[in-house]
């Protein structure tokens, strides 16, 4: 329990710097907007057209499939360094957790989706 | 609103106020003195010797001096280089997109004066302090880094006489 403690204190400290130096921050610096201060930076041009650009929302699902394999090289990683101690029942494990998101990106293929139209 | 604005005036009026004062002004004006972020603003040759001069012979770094490629994030404009009549609107944009505090050094004579554009162009702008409040005035076409690094000295040790009175008119 006495660990936990230390991990919250570290948080308490953590959380505090950052709000005291924010604060600090807002007290002290100088505070002078004006019109042509908050126009974006766009190398020193006048920006065309607003900076909330919109992306086209197909490219939602390469973001999801993207997700799913990044998380999959995050469960390698780990494997991959202890492999060692865990033998060949972590490997078939493994490769069944491959073969199930490979099973995905298979099914997400055929489905057309890797297609860009 | 920042308590910055308002410290001269509550500080004076309490006694020892004035101590606090000073105090919080040297740290601000050394803070601000030995990080002086400066914007990547290289318009022609003298761009050639600011590089030099950030390079590892002359060695900015030791100043506090990083560059910065954004003006949020910059401290200082170093003008280094012909300024053009086409220029000059981009410059003053610049600057104002800078957070203060903000100093300006112009490096070379054509920021100072138009150099040697100054008889017989149409299209350069006759020095910069036409467009933006220059803070330091460094000579040569182009001045060496040694210039350079003398006029930042320079504009750090302007910048520890600073008060916190003066920022209220700012």
């Amino acid at each position: 329990m006495s660990e936990y403690v230390a991990v919250l204190m570290f948080i308490l400290a953590g959380a505090g710097i950052v709000l005291v130096t924010f604060f600090m921050a807002r007290m002290l610096r100088p505070h002078n907007p004006y019109p042509q201060k908050d126009i974006n930076y766009e190398c020193a041009e006048l920006p065309v057209g607003s900076s909330w650009i919109q992306f086209n929302n197909r490219f939602y699902i390469f973001a999801l499939i993207f997700v799913i394999f990044d998380v999959e090289v995050i469960f390698l990683f780990p494997w991959a360094v202890a492999f060692g101690q865990l033998g060949l029942f972590a490997l078939v494990e493994m490769v069944v957790f491959i073969l199930i998101l490979l099973f995905g990106l298979f099914y997400a293929w055929k489905k057309g989706v890797l297609k860009w139209v | 609103m920042g308590l910055i604005k308002k410290l001269p005036v509550y500080a004076e009026s309490m006694p020892g106020g004035s101590l606090v004062l000073t105090s919080v002004e040297a740290i601000l004006n050394h803070g601000r003195s030995k990080s002086l972020w400066y914007l990547l603003f290289g318009t022609a040759c003298c761009a050639i010797e600011l590089m030099c001069t950030g390079a590892s012979r002359y060695d900015f770094d030791r100043l506090g001096m990083i560059f910065r490629p954004t003006p949020r994030q910059a401290d200082l404009i170093i003008a280094a280089g012909t300024i053009t009549k086409k220029m000059a609107p981009r410059l003053r944009r610049l600057y104002d997109q800078m957070a203060e505090p903000r100093y300006v050094i112009a490096m070379g004579g054509c920021t100072i004066k138009g150099g040697p554009f100054y008889y017989d162009s149409y299209a350069v702008e006759k020095g910069i302090d036409h467009i933006i409040p220059v803070d330091i005035y460094i000579p040569g076409c182009p001045p060496r880094p040694e210039s350079l690094l003398e006029g930042c000295i320079h504009l750090q040790e302007k910048i520890r006489k600073e008060r916190l009175r003066d920022w209220q008119e700012k």
